[in-house]
């Protein structure tokens, strides 16, 4: 019985060690061809040969020298992406927190509101909203269009999060809101003071899960975004995946330090990457 | 004198602007409202008037200085080979990445959660790598696997098995196993998570009396396991029904832009994309948009429907 078990184990963790090679094959693709010449890649196509004498550093090397505009796109992404997540981790736990502990009239058709955002694909918005935005443009004189803050704004209050802070704040002893209350404290401190950071430890994953979805973000800042300078890193390196080919060497050093720093948050943070991308799944 | 006067007149204004502020700090009544403000502003204007504008677009032809309402004519356009096209495509993607994306995962967490498993972590997270990568990035490395040239990993694959190399992309059949493939790789760690915290849900008491009873592994899995997971399932399967209608940027990617050969990468959104922002057919691309909504709400309904989601809410 005991030997029957050791052999599970044993095919278990064989199955599993194969698989994550598989997993691993298109990555160590890339970091491999990152090392070829661009034109030996486009020549042959991206395979698994380690071939020692046309392998160097020149893709970085290039990359480095900041002729093609890559560390812009770079900053502008981690611009984008930790203003963003900010933004939108305060306001929607904000409005969450007005879900999870009060009572009031309307309470029900706003939450279908926020349940009804949920179930509209996103990719519809995007036209009639980009025409709002030409309105607010020629209207009110407000540039929304070409701006981080037109990528931001719109889903600055996003519904997924609200529904998340809903759930997790509503789980938070309520006594504490009438203790704030009995102390003299007012609605707003009670939030600021008390409950928000309270709710710290769920600020983590939720902020992870759109972090990610901010870094990797591409059909919204497409349309959005107008000038090559306000490129985020996904576009960028979209924009350089041309049929001519003629800056593979950016494209493909490029696509490796694109991962490396989402790759060592995830090693530092594992617990809160796996928190967020199921934070949907349970507690819905 | 004067300044006297003032300095009395002061004292009693501060307290009020005071006892306002207060007021509104203390107003339990208007709290909530404060707090879903922002929410409400958003919904109104980013989301509301968005569609009703687009609702109103579709029965419109819009040109630059002139507006003209033309009725259902935008609808009956949708009658249109690529359009049906796209369709296929989403709709064929959509089951694909479901008969894969669901059993395969389900089962890799099953076989990780297992008690006889070793270092479960590693392999969770390592199978979770894939979905940190952007789908521009995993695009790139895909199109650059399944390249036409002989040298290309599918195609020296291809050729150790004694095959012809394949102009992977150029094809209706091979392009649409390189979308699949990308998607598998992207999403099964994902799912696998998912999956896995439906497990941590399951009472260790289920398994322990069912030991007890005498029940073997496969009884384990089809009494207690899958019926335990259902409500993760039926999540995975609708927000997956959702991605793969509205699936845009892998095509994008492995096609390196919107126009791909004899349209075999055109996806529902892809097109939408090509008419309004493209041709700058505003009308045409918010009727296409609105037949997006109305499959995936039917295709999620019907989903619901036959798993007893909706008819459960009901008795209820």
């Amino acid at each position: 019985m005991k030997s029957r078990k050791r052999i599970v184990s044993l095919l278990l963790v064989l199955l599993f060690t194969v698989l994550a090679a598989i997993v691993l094959v298109p990555l160590y693709a890339i970091v491999l061809a990152s090392f070829k010449p661009a034109t030996e890649v486009l020549r042959k196509g991206l395979n698994l040969s380690i071939d020692w004498p046309v392998m160097s550093m020149d893709n970085y090397r290039f990359l480095f020298s900041g002729t093609e505009g890559y560390f812009q796109w770079f900053g502008n992404s981690v611009l984008l992406t930790v203003v963003q997540t900010i933004c939108t981790l305060l306001v929607s736990a904000f409005v969450g927190y007005g879900f999870a502990v009060y009572d009031f009239k309307g309470k029900n058709l706003i939450f279908t509101c926020v349940l009804l955002v949920m179930m509209v694909p996103l990719e519809i918005i995007i036209l009639p909203l980009f025409q709002l935005f030409m309105g607010i443009k020629a209207t009110l004189g407000i540039t929304l269009i070409d701006s981080f803050a037109g990528i931001i704004l719109p889903f600055i209050a996003q519904a997924m999060p609200i529904f998340f802070f809903r759930q997790y704040m509503s789980g938070l002893p309520h006594e504490f809101v009438d203790a704030g209350r009995v102390d003299g404290c007012s609605e707003y401190g009670i939030y600021f003071r008390i409950m928000m950071p309270l709710a710290i430890p769920s600020f983590a994953a939720m902020g992870i899960l759109i972090g990610m979805n901010s870094w990797n973000g591409f059909l919204w800042p497409l349309i959005v975004i107008r000038s090559q300078s306000k490129m985020t890193l996904p576009l960028g390196l979209a924009s350089l995946l041309s049929p001519y080919g003629n800056n593979y060497s950016v494209l493909l050093a490029g696509s490796v330090m694109a991962i490396i720093p989402v790759l060592i948050l995830f090693v530092c943070f594992q617990r809160y990457f796996i928190e967020g991308m199921t934070a949907g799944g349970v507690k819905g | 004198m004067n300044a006297t006067v003032q300095h009395a007149a002061k004292p009693p204004r501060k307290p009020t602007n005071e006892t306002t502020l207060r007021h509104f700090g203390y107003n339990q009544k208007l709290a909530p409202y404060v707090f879903v403000a922002p929410f409400i502003f958003t919904f109104l204007l980013f989301f509301l008037y968005p569609m009703i504008s687009t609702v109103i677009m579709s029965f419109q032809n819009i040109l630059p200085n002139q507006v003209e309402f033309i009725g259902l004519r935008n609808y009956i356009n949708l009658n249109d080979p690529i359009f049906f096209k796209a369709l296929s495509l989403n709709l064929r993607y959509t089951f694909f990445t479901l008969l894969i994306l669901i059993p395969m995962p389900m089962l890799l967490a099953v076989l990780l959660d297992s008690k006889l498993m070793r270092a479960r972590n590693f392999y969770r997270s390592t199978l979770f790598i894939p979905a940190l990568t952007s789908v521009v990035v995993a695009g790139t490395i895909f199109r650059l696997i399944f390249g036409e040239m002989p040298g290309s990993l599918m195609n020296q694959l291809v050729v150790l098995f004694g095959a012809k190399p394949i102009k992977w992309l150029k094809l209706a059949d091979t392009s649409f196993i390189a979308l699949i493939m990308l998607a598998t790789w992207r999403w099964t760690g994902v799912n696998i998570l998912y999956f896995l915290a439906g497990l941590q849900n399951i009472p260790r008491e289920l398994y322990e009396s069912a030991e007890i009873d005498g029940a073997n592994a496969w009884q384990r899995f089809t009494r207690i396991v899958f019926p335990m997971l259902k409500p993760v399932t039926i999540y995975v399967l609708t927000i997956s029904i959702y991605g793969g209608m509205a699936m845009f940027t892998e095509s994008y990617m492995i096609f390196s832009g919107n126009r791909s050969p004899n349209n075999i990468g055109i996806t529902i959104v892809g097109y939408l994309y090509r008419k309004a922002f493209e041709e700058n057919n505003m009308g045409y691309g918010s009727a296409i948009g609105l037949a997006l909504l109305l499959i995936v709400m039917i295709v999620n309904v019907i989903q619901l429907y036959l798993n007893g989601t909706i008819r459960r809410e009901k008795k209820v």
